[in-house]
């Protein structure tokens, strides 16, 4: 198989990225022309995706040599899961650039230069084949997020970045280890020529990484300081797309290629995400502003997708699969959101908003769907999730479906919690008259968002029926 | 007495290289004083590309190791690649040495003498013998020894060369009574016949030889700069004229551990054991001690000096696995290190000299929006260092792991990952200062319009960068070169 899509997918942002910081546009001219790259690129994966055959394994594979002696080549494609990690992420980030188009940010070439990056950088996690290869886009996301942050980010960004880089390097590094010791083992680097190993070492090296980039309880420290830090469109693509980069980790490399060892291992992991779960939805139920609340609920609801996926099932798998899309655009609009009312008041702290339902329907209309089905409303794609978690998990064991079905609940007080401390109650002293409903630019960036939603409640089973798995 | 065949096409790189020195220094007698400059620098990296293009003939025709001039050099294509890298080396050097302050008078010495440091290091990586091994040291040892103090109007200037003066002799003699020791002990003095004397009469405990051995290795890693011979380093790094620093930090390390892998495998082959673990241990001494001593740095000069210290420990990995595939990976790893190393410096040389002072965190704030080439470039070199991907470094520390991997010893993978997080902290530190300041806190106040234009120094940062980056991608024909040439040593 030699197909160019996937190659198409992974450079057309980098090479647009490059484009738009080296030649000399105007600032609305970078801008203008990033967004156009990014709505490219979902037609590039709308034309994936009816290419697609979902019967099969691996497609629109290819391979090129890189370094021979140590079995290390350039080798890319997608499965029926990735793929639709591959669509989420690219609808998100063409809403990112599209939120960024719209509130302006300085130094604009460097700025959308750098998101492209980090899309073509995401992608390319999503479809290596060869270790190395992942690792390289694992870290090259990283550089253009410690910029984005650092550089844009809000007064603690220093903080931040050095937070965040550090957990993640440390992470990323024992990975390194790990490739290391299981390409050497098996005589390549590649995905899909490897065979399983039973090193525990090495998948606790892998695990490792996936469990801070989630993040996974105790290693979500990092994670506060970014969210609120970094700009809102920045915070969206953190949470809704980075943090899949995890999940896809421990699906596609610490499960498939150390079934041994996860199974061993599978109760301490299961330990951690459930506690994670419940620990986290009870930051977010106490977190004072939006953004910590949408922080804290990221870390649980990744912790629930881990807890699917090392339920080691196919329902797990399948519930995770679907889960993660779900979440990836629920958390990237609800943070864009969060961006659109500080814009108007300033602030996110809750005891200073409030209210702002009044007059402005279309905020208090688009914010409600957004936060109903993020709470699992029977009938939304985030329930159908859910329920193949829990269904999956419970045949592990009754008690982590409890755990799992404790947190859902949480999850409602959290988001109700939310909603009406910003739509409901007395106007707060943040909320001025004057602050505008939604703008049709804002709509044309959310209502996207959230039509993938309701249409993913609609059918979930576009996603779970069309899946693959290496 | 008869004299010895000599293969003077082994030698051309060093010729070319003296050839150079030689008429630099006839330059700034005869040609007027308005043009010494122009022509010296010309002549001196005219001497660098002939050394490089007779290095890569050197590698070409060399498909076997042979012993050459009474068995005192090696001609060998391990030798040739180090001379190719050391030869662009120095040619990029002269880029960033040219706007550089040197005292008129002084302009036709300084190339002189970087050519001629050049050609004894061209001749030291082809030694095989202990006296050509000493003759190669010093000669390129005494010419830094001035370089560092060429500029004799700055104090710290001259207390550079002083001090690089003082340690590095005793580094020397250390290495001197080494070679003594092994030369008693075994009356050989060529590398291969040093080992067939202690296969042959079972010298392995000999107390001399591990004396001997032991004092070489030391006497390699103060040139090397690995700790805990490192003491020199900061304070030479930080004195010497920037350019010179740049030079120093990519070739002598090249340099010396090329040296003490090729003296290692070739005459210690019995006492591997011992060696390998005592290079293992001076490497994870090096990746801590020059990682956490560059974590306090505020001066970019000295933190890039540990910096150098901790990168000596990795390549000091790739030494202690004994093994081709560290062989490849020292090899390999030389050319983004030496090419982010030099970059580096030269971005730090340009900021020197636009403000007249020494380069700081505090004083390099904004630095990547004013100079954007400048800066995107010392971007690539940090990430580098750092091995991240997208450059070099990373494919380096990959193979080094690798090697180390390869040998059982997971434990010194353990430690080289440990370092590399803890380094990121300090290089990210060096971007964070460059990009992330807002204006307010950057009390900058070099009046006086726009920097220095230096378009050779611009360039040799562009060349360097775009070594950094291109060895990431095209690793496969650079590992294939490493590996022929690794392939001579008899591991």
């Amino acid at each position: 198989m030699d197909d160019w899509l996937t190659t198409v997918l992974i450079a057309l942002p980098l090479v647009a990225g490059l484009a738009v910081w080296l030649l000399p546009w105007s600032n609305r001219a970078a801008a203008s022309f990033a967004l156009l790259a990014a709505l490219v690129e979902v037609g590039v994966w709308i034309n994936a995706v009816t290419r697609f055959d979902f019967d099969g394994g691996l497609q629109l594979d290819q391979q090129r040599e890189w370094f021979g002696d140590l079995g290390v080549s350039y080798h890319v494609g997608l499965y029926g899961f990735s793929l639709w990690l591959v669509g989420m992420s690219v609808v998100v980030m063409a809403a990112a650039i599209a939120y960024a188009f719209w509130v302006g940010r300085e130094r604009s070439r460097a700025y959308f230069g750098l998101m492209l990056f980090l899309t073509g950088a995401v992608v390319g996690v999503f479809s290596a084949q060869d270790l190395l290869v992942f690792y390289v886009f694992f870290e090259a996301m990283l550089i253009p997020l410690y910029v984005l942050v650092g550089v844009w980010g809000g007064p603690g960004r220093m903080g931040a970045t050095i937070k965040f880089v550090i957990y993640t390097m440390a992470g990323s590094l024992l990975m390194l280890a790990a490739i290391i010791v299981y390409g050497l083992s098996e005589g390549t680097f590649d995905l899909v020529e490897g065979g399983t190993s039973t090193n525990e070492w090495a998948f606790l090296g892998f695990a490792a990484a996936f469990a801070v980039k989630a993040p996974l309880f105790p290693l979500h420290g990092w994670l506060p300081d970014a969210y609120r830090e970094s700009s809102p469109e920045v915070a969206a693509v953190l949470s809704g797309v980075v943090s899949k980069a995890a999940g896809y980790g421990f699906l596609a490399i610490a499960i498939a290629k150390f079934p041994e060892p996860a199974r061993d291992l599978q109760p301490l992991l299961l330990g951690l995400a459930a506690t994670g779960l419940v620990y986290g939805s009870f930051l977010a139920f106490r977190a004072p502003d939006v953004r910590g609340v949408i922080a804290y609920s990221s870390l649980a609801q990744m912790s629930l997708i881990t807890v699917g996926l090392f339920a080691l099932n196919d329902l797990g798998l399948n519930g995770s699969v679907l889960h993660m899309v779900n979440h990836g655009l629920l958390s990237a609009a609800l943070f864009l959101l969060a961006g659109a009312i500080e814009r108007r008041t300033a602030t996110g702290d809750l005891d200073r908003l409030g209210g702002m339902a009044r007059g402005r329907p279309a905020l208090a209309t688009v914010l409600m769907t957004v936060g109903v089905i993020a709470l699992a409303v029977p009938g939304s794609s985030a329930f159908a999730g859910e329920f193949l978690i829990l269904a999956g998990v419970f045949s592990v064991g009754w008690a982590w479906a409890a755990v799992g079905a404790f947190a859902i609940v949480l999850a409602a007080m959290y988001t109700l919690r939310l909603i009406s401390a910003v739509l409901h109650r007395d106007v707060g002293p943040a909320v001025a008259d004057e602050a505008l409903d939604l703008r049709p630019a804002e709509l044309a960036v959310v209502v996207p968002l959230v039509a993938c939603l309701l249409a993913l409640s609609v059918w979930p089973a576009g996603i779970t029926d069309h899946i693959s798995f290496p | 007495m008869t004299t010895p065949a000599v293969d003077w096409f082994a030698l051309s790189p060093t010729l070319a290289l003296l050839a150079a020195a030689g008429l630099a220094l006839l330059g700034s007698v005869l040609v007027p004083h308005r043009a010494t400059r122009v022509f010296s620098a010309v002549v001196c990296a005219l001497g660098f590309v002939g050394a490089g293009v007779a290095a890569g003939l050197l590698y070409w025709k060399s498909p076997n190791a042979t012993l050459e001039v009474a068995d005192a050099i090696r001609r060998d294509r391990f030798g040739a690649l180090a001379q190719i890298v050391l030869a662009g080396v120095g040619f990029l050097a002269v880029g960033i040495s040219y706007a550089q302050r040197v005292r008129r008078d002084h302009i036709g010495e300084y190339y002189a003498l970087l050519a001629a440091a050049g050609g004894g290091m061209v001749f030291l990586v082809e030694a095989q013998n202990l006296m050509t091994l000493f003759l190669g040291l010093e000669w390129f040892s005494i010419c830094l020894y001035i370089l560092c103090a060429i500029e004799i109007d700055r104090v710290g200037s001259l207390e550079a060369g002083l001090k690089y003066l003082i340690v590095g002799s005793f580094g020397s003699a250390i290495l001197l009574f080494g070679s003594a020791l092994v030369y008693g002990a075994t009356g050989a003095l060529e590398f291969g016949e040093i080992a067939a004397a202690i296969e042959q009469g079972s010298l392995q405990d000999d107390g001399l030889v591990l004396a001997g051995l032991a004092m070489l290795l030391a006497g390699l890693g103060f040139k090397a700069s690995a700790a805990p011979f490192h003491m020199w380093t900061p304070d030479v790094y930080e004195g010497a004229p920037t350019p010179v620093t740049a030079f120093m930090a990519a070739a002598t390390k090249a340099v010396a551990l090329v040296l003490t892998m090729r003296i290692l495998v070739t005459a210690f082959p019995a006492e591997e054991d011992l060696w390998t673990i005592a290079v293992a241990v001076i490497a994870c001494v090096s990746l801590a001690w020059g990682n956490i001593a560059a974590l306090v740095q505020r001066n970019l000069k000295r933190m890039l000096a540990y910096s150098s210290v901790s990168h000596a420990g990795f390549m000091l990995i790739a030494i202690a696995a004994n093994n081709e595939l560290g062989g490849r990976a020292l090899l390999y790893y030389l050319i983004p290190y030496s090419a982010a190393s030099l970059g580096a410096f030269a971005v730090i040389a340009a900021r020197e000299r636009e403000l007249d002072d020494r380069v700081t965190l505090e004083n390099i704030g904004g630095m990547g929006w004013e100079r954007p080439t400048l800066g995107v470039a010392m971007w690539i070199f940090m990430l580098a260092f750092a091995g991240l991907p997208l450059t070099g470094g990373f494919v380096g520390k990959f193979y080094v792991f690798a090697a180390a991997y390869d040998r059982g010893w997971w434990w010194l993978v353990l430690a080289g990952v440990i370092a590399t997080a803890i380094s990121l902290y300090y290089y990210l530190a060096v971007i964070r200062a460059m990009y992330m300041r807002l204006p307010s806190e950057l009390a900058l106040a070099p009046a006086g319009g726009s920097p220095p234009r230096e378009a050779l120094l611009s360039a040799s940062v562009v060349a360097c960068a775009a070594v950094t980056v291109g060895s990431f991608f095209v690793v496969e024909p650079l590992i294939d070169l490493a590996e022929k040439a690794a392939s001579q040593l008899p591991f």
